[in-house]
């Protein structure tokens, strides 16, 4: 079985912290991470080849830096590693950017690739659907568990309710969370191997699309402006013993009809 | 092309109206008002046509009805089919999605088949006005936050054509329902390809939860770290009970395994704005703030004085939640008997 990962470096945002002063992020000492969902995604396969045997590629588009999480992935258990990287991509929003992966896709040969649902600096859960949109393949997204049984996968995709069991046959895109696949630790060995294998680092030439929908030119929505949060302004806080403190509240939800 | 009117996405689950479908027609109201244009609703499902007045009830002008056997259980495939045939057929000025797992699931599809922008969870929906030179009027500008709930960014459509977005649930308020109102029920018939058909739906399995969705709650008592173990949450349901409200928590107790998912509040979690929201024992990560700090009321109890969460709340507490809710559930049942 032949698996691709799409992964992608993202800054920590539980360590972003705002500047109360001048109210804006502080970026600095922020570390990058492998995407939470996408390193579930990554164990899914590993966890598939260590069962029925697989080569797993993963590919991520970002800046030469992001050669970091392909490095970690192959300490992980990957088997190959690809960088989309060029500054035709900067800009892009989550349509520019699924047209460019999936283009560079187009390179490979697969029977599942897999995307994590999110990417915790962005949120927005589009790029995997949209992915499989462009390739023509079906998806089932939400994946929380997985199975491989007749040359068809059965997927739990969960839900707000529960969950749904799904059958399909490869080729197919499954988008991955995090709690539903407890990623693996990189082991010693493969720690010291990753750094001496080989990236390979492709360009625009591997995307066969115009340069109008890659990056910004290509992208589907802009950003218009945006602004941290003003601060709601603080009510009062008390230090006081258990006894005041009931009645404090209990007389704060009197005032505002709660009670 | 001429794009007109504000659609909204109504989703439907075995054939019950989601809340999330009349808050968006809600905001929907509000935004063709501005515009001068109609709130439509797009319902999709099997054997649902029944309740497409309860659309109009809340907001909606034209309901347009796709009632097909295919439609009956959500399937990617199926759903983008009926939708983009509806949205090429009557080209919408915007289109709203409720940033559900369907939802989250369908609009990316639509987006990637219609070759237009598509912006995730907004919080906030607006018309420009054109007092702003870079922006011309009439457009849909969609906030929503980013980096974790660190940054807002207001969001615009760089293409002509439809414009698109997702909207957490609990986030927009849907109108007070009015029976008397009077709209068009459209039905449209969508023709499939089911060659595409590649997912088969086995079953859905409902968690046993049987509880109400912490979205729709008035009062949620909510509880963090400090909180710290089942036995504790157990003194917080037994307020919440006292009180007519739910429990929820933080991300650190669901990571914990203490709490199910969906009691999660923030960003990773869900989106709430009850009338009273008592935070126990919950530092406040801007990550939890996001999804609360838009509750009417918020009181806070924690130890640590310097805790985040006093910075958005009404009242705030220093002290031991878990010796505090004990006392204040006892009193508030005493008070309420009265």
């Amino acid at each position: 079985m032949k698996i691709v990962v799409c992964i992608k470096q993202v800054p920590d945002t539980t360590v972003i912290k705002i500047n109360p002063v001048t109210g804006t992020l502080i970026r600095d000492g922020v570390p990058s991470i492998m995407n939470p969902d996408d390193k579930g995604g990554l164990e899914m396969a590993l966890q598939l080849k260590d069962q029925y045997g697989a080569h797993v590629t993963v590919i991520t588009m970002g800046p030469p830096q992001a050669d970091a999480i392909l490095r970690e992935a192959y300490a992980m258990g990957a088997d190959e590693a690809i960088l989309l990287t060029g500054r035709e991509f900067g800009g892009a929003d989550t349509l520019a950017t699924s047209h460019t992966i999936a283009a560079a896709l187009k390179n490979l040969e697969y029977d599942l690739i897999i995307a994590g649902r999110q990417a915790i600096d962005g949120d927005t859960a589009q790029v995997g659907p949209q992915i499989a949109e462009h390739l023509g393949l079906p998806q089932v997204s939400y994946v929380a568990g997985l199975e491989y049984k007749d040359g068809k996968f059965i997927v739990k995709k969960e839900t707000e309710e529960g969950y749904q069991m799904l059958e399909v046959a490869g080729p197919v895109l499954l988008t991955a969370l995090a709690s539903g696949f407890k990623a693996r630790y990189m082991n010693v060995a493969g720690i010291v191997d990753a750094f001496d294998k080989p990236v390979a680092v492709w360009g625009v030439d591997k995307v066969n699309l115009p340069l109008e929908m890659l990056g910004l030119k290509g992208s589907g929505t802009r950003v218009y402006k945006s602004f941290t949060k003003g601060v709601k302004a603080a009510g009062e806080v008390h230090e006081v013993d258990a006894e005041q403190a009931v009645g404090l509240i209990v007389s704060k939800l009197k005032e505002k009809f709660i009670i | 092309m001429n794009n007109k009117n504000v659609y909204v996405f109504a989703e439907q689950r075995e054939g019950v109206i989601q809340p999330v479908a009349l808050e968006l027609i809600g905001k929907a109201r509000d935004l063709a008002d501005v515009l001068g244009d109609k709130v439509v609703a797009i319902f999709a499902g099997h054997n649902i046509a029944d309740q497409a007045n309860e659309l109009i009830a809340y907001g909606a002008d034209d309901v347009i009805v796709v009632d097909a056997p295919e439609l009956k259980d959500y399937v990617t495939e199926q759903y983008t089919q009926a939708v983009y045939q509806v949205i090429t057929a009557m080209n919408p000025d915007i289109v709203l999605f409720g940033a559900t797992t369907i939802g989250r699931d369908l609009a990316p599809r639509l987006s990637a088949r219609l070759e237009k922008g598509l912006t995730a969870d907004c919080t906030k929906l607006e018309i420009s006005d054109g007092s702003d030179p870079k922006l011309e009027a009439r457009k849909l500008m969609m906030t929503r936050p980013a980096f974790g709930g660190n940054l807002m960014a207001t969001i615009v459509a760089a293409k002509d054509g439809v414009q698109m977005a997702t909207v957490r649930p609990g986030v927009m308020q849907k109108k007070d329902k009015d029976a008397t109102r009077t709209g068009n029920i459209i039905p449209f018939t969508a023709t499939f390809d089911s060659s595409k058909f590649a997912v088969k739906l086995l079953e859905t399995v409902k968690a046993e939860k049987g509880l109400i969705d912490i979205t729709e709650a008035k009062v949620l008592v909510s509880g963090g770290r400090g909180v710290g173990n089942k036995e504790n949450f157990e003194k917080l349901a037994a307020l919440a009970e006292v009180v007519g409200g739910e429990v929820s928590s933080s991300r650190a107790m669901v990571d914990a395994g203490i709490m199910d998912h969906d009691r999660q509040v923030g960003q990773t979690g869900k989106t709430v704005r009850p009338n009273l929201y008592l935070a126990c024992g919950i530092s406040g990560a801007i990550q939890h703030l996001a999804g609360m700090e838009e509750s009417d009321l918020i009181i806070a109890i924690n130890k640590d004085k310097f805790a985040p969460i006093f910075q958005v709340a009404d009242l705030g507490i220093v002290g031991d939640a878990n010796k505090i809710v004990p006392m204040l559930t006892e009193r508030l049942a005493k008070e309420i008997k009265k």
